[in-house]
């Protein structure tokens, strides 16, 4: 033990910066990426379920291994180039897309100082980085050389810069109210019990940012850049193994950010809605779990993590040209108006959440 | 007028959206009606048409007399019959092949046959391992027969006063 | 080396190959990809002179949304990469000259007293630059700031009405406004009819 902590301190300073940063990175990731895993297990269970069937319930105890398997046997698959793609292109593209979608989660507090890095403008990081996800199913569908793959990146192109904005404008309304670009910040100002949490006065936003959010995930029911009656299955048609698992990862893992953002921004977070309740905090044992942490965080994500999964059980795909309309010509109105109204509310000193 | 102000207010209430998720909410919560397969099976009909059998008189006798009529019905052509006079003088195969790969499991065959001798078994569980294994010769058919006649019997009878 | 110094020279490595990069590639895509990627490490650079707002910016506008629909065109053209290659030599005189002049401006604005000015100090850590950068944008130079938003607008409301065009009105489009409004009534009709007699 000695040994090692004098080996610790021999090691120039970068190195050691670099190292424990590293060591928190994989503490972030590594659930992530189970967390991943066992959200295609839920997604497979919860839609089957609603199909009246039971989802996969056969590789270990009640299916619980299936994802594992699954994981392996996208592992031992070949990975095929297409002719006359441009193979660097063709292998950087799932790593365009996995990059981003793993790199908003430094700035993602999980509970009040639990955070890799405290950036001020967390809020505009996140926006920033997420708009970089598309560039990896852009390039995936340019570089496979095939029709399908490349209508499918020109469909996501136009619908990921439409539906940036919608979010951008949901997420300038958070900001007004929070009077801050931190995410901690943002949601130590809905400390106060349930009815200071932002989803009240800012419903209207919380919706759009939803919506936008599961555009921007291309998720169903917004899914053209998939749509697998149509074009396949768009951009990753020509990828298989572990190429293809990346761009999966990629998806999910945008998912889980986005549902953990919604809780973040709209639903306070890690605050416990019992946060006034003082006779529930002082018992024992269970008081714990009635306190603001971690868990609640957690809970507050899986609602919108099984929104998800309802919406792709229970809505048809958009058409191309709908999706367009709802983004420009619907959400972006909306998000305005809500803005204005609460510029005024602001303005007038009139502010309901604090 | 009324009808826009209506419809106003249900877009923006996304009732119809809503309307959609309570329903496979409900189903969420219902019964599931999956059968597990290997382990529960669903009854199935005695006049199911699965593998084929040649089947036999009871005193070892092949039923068969090679009157062709299964070749001539079978829509798919996976029939195939040659024969010859034995020297008893009855009409006998030579050849009696079943591709069942070409078989559709129309059960024509088993309706032409004047003699019951082709007929269709309740078994579908079977798998071909190698190449070639799906041409099932007169043999191999016979055999077949002979290991479920006590089946076939049973499920013929079964099905006899609607024929 | 401290910590700081040692990334500065990663992001600023790969800036300037990716910048080269840009103007060397034959694939237009591939030059696109490298104009990303010089963007992204500036981005990151700013972002190390405490400028995180700017840097955000950056990626979020020119790398989140300009470039996107620049490969989207690049894409969508299908560039023949042949003919572009021609007249190198042609080009490279005035090429040349807009280089020099550009590196000679460089120099003099660097060279000029604006930038001869102590290192600041590091701002604390609770400082935040978007605050600061939305309060004097908004008290001192808000005037300009209105003026470069109605100049704006005036160039979006100009480039769609140039591109904007009539089409031919036996096209058929998707009104989808009326699609969504539809109701059962619109499309069926259910008439009450007797039955006629058995001939």
């Amino acid at each position: 033990m000695d040994s090692l902590i004098a080996i610790w301190d021999g090691l120039p300073e970068a190195l050691q910066t670099v190292i424990v940063i590293l060591l928190k990175i994989v503490a972030i990731l590594l659930p992530l990426i189970l967390a991943v895993a066992y959200t295609t297990f839920a997604e497979r269970k919860v839609i089957g379920y609603m199909q009246v069937r039971c989802g996969p319930n056969r590789v270990g105890p009640k299916g619980w291994l299936q994802p594992i398997a699954d994981v392996v046997k996208l592992m031992f698959k070949e990975i095929i180039t297409p002719t006359e793609s441009s193979k660097a292109v063709f292998f950087i593209a799932p790593i365009l897309a996995l990059a981003p979608a793993l790199v908003v989660w430094s700035v993602i507090p999980f509970f009040d100082g639990g955070v890799l890095a405290n950036v001020n403008a967390g809020l505009l990081f996140v926006l920033g980085i997420t708009s970089l996800d598309v560039f990896g199913i852009i390039l995936a569908g340019w570089a496979s050389n095939s029709k399908y793959a490349i209508l499918s990146s020109m469909r996501i192109g136009a619908q990921m810069v439409a539906y940036e904005i919608a979010m951008g404008f949901a997420l300038v309304g958070v900001l007004m109210a929070a009077g801050s670009l931190n995410l901690s910040d943002i949601v130590n100002a809905q400390s106060g019990g349930i009815q200071h949490w932002f989803m009240w006065p800012l419903f209207g936003l919380l919706v759009v940012y939803f919506i936008s959010g599961v555009a921007e995930t291309n998720r169903a029911p917004f899914d053209v850049a998939e749509g697998e009656s149509e074009i396949v299955a768009g951009f990753h048609v020509e990828y298989s193994g572990m190429a293809f698992a990346l761009f999966f990862l990629a998806e999910y893992a945008s998912m889980l950010l986005i549902s953990v953002l919604t809780a973040l921004l709209f639903l306070g977070g890690w605050l416990s809605p019992f946060e006034n309740f003082e006779s529930l905090l002082a018992i024992p044992v269970i008081g714990a779990f009635f306190d603001s942490g971690f868990h609640w965080l957690i809970f507050k994500s899986l609602i919108f993590l099984f929104l998800y999964l309802w919406f792709r059980a229970t809505f048809p795909r958009y058409r191309y040209d709908q999706i367009m309309r709802l983004g420009w010509k619907i959400l972006i109105p909306v998000t305005l108006i809500w803005i204005f109204g609460e510029g005024i509310a602001i303005g007038l000193g009139w502010e309901p959440w604090k | 007028m009324m009808s826009s102000i209506k419809h106003f207010v249900k877009t923006f209430t996304l009732f119809e959206l809503l309307q959609g998720l309570s329903v496979t909410g409900k189903y969420f919560f219902a019964k599931k009606i999956t059968i597990q397969y290997p382990e529960q099976k669903t009854p199935i009909s005695p006049r199911f048409r699965g593998h084929h059998a040649l089947r036999r008189y009871p005193n070892g006798e092949e039923r068969c007399i090679a009157c062709k009529l299964c070749e001539a019905v079978c829509p798919a052509l996976a029939i195939d019959i040659e024969l010859e006079e034995r020297a008893d003088g009855t009409r006998r195969t030579t050849k009696y092949n079943i591709d069942m790969f070409k078989c559709i499991y129309c059960g024509f065959c088993e309706e032409a046959c004047p003699v019951d001798a082709i007929v269709e078994t309740q078994i579908f569980e079977y798998h071909f391992e190698e190449r070639g294994e799906h041409l099932m010769t007169k043999e191999k058919l016979l055999a077949f027969g002979d290991k479920h006649e006590l089946d076939i019997a049973k499920h013929r009878a079964a099905d006899a006063p609607y024929r | 080396m401290t910590f700081e110094q040692f990334i500065f020279y990663i992001f600023a490595t790969v800036t300037i190959v990716s910048a080269i990069g840009v103007v060397t590639m034959r694939n237009p895509v591939y030059a696109a990809l490298f104009l990303i990627l010089a963007f992204f490490t500036s981005a990151a650079t700013w972002i190390l002179l405490e400028a995180e707002f700017l840097g955000v910016v950056l990626v979020l506008v020119y790398v989140g949304a300009v470039m996107v629909l620049f490969l989207f065109v690049i894409m969508m053209l299908d560039i023949n990469i042949d003919p572009l290659r021609e007249g190198f030599i042609r080009y490279l005189p005035v090429g040349i000259l807009v280089a020099v002049i550009v590196a000679a401006e460089i120099i003099i604005v660097l060279s000029s007293d604006t930038f001869n000015m102590a290192i600041p100090d590091p701002m604390p850590l609770s400082y935040s630059n978007t605050k600061a950068l939305g309060e004097i944008l908004y008290t001192e130079y808000v005037y300009p700031f209105e003026l470069a938003a109605v100049i704006l607008v005036v160039a979006i409301i100009a480039a769609i009405s140039l591109t904007m065009r009539k089409r031919n009105d036996k096209t058929k489009r998707q009104n989808i406004s009326e699609q969504v409004r539809v109701k059962s009534k619109d499309r069926l009709r259910i008439i009450n009819m007797k039955s006629e007699e058995k001939q």
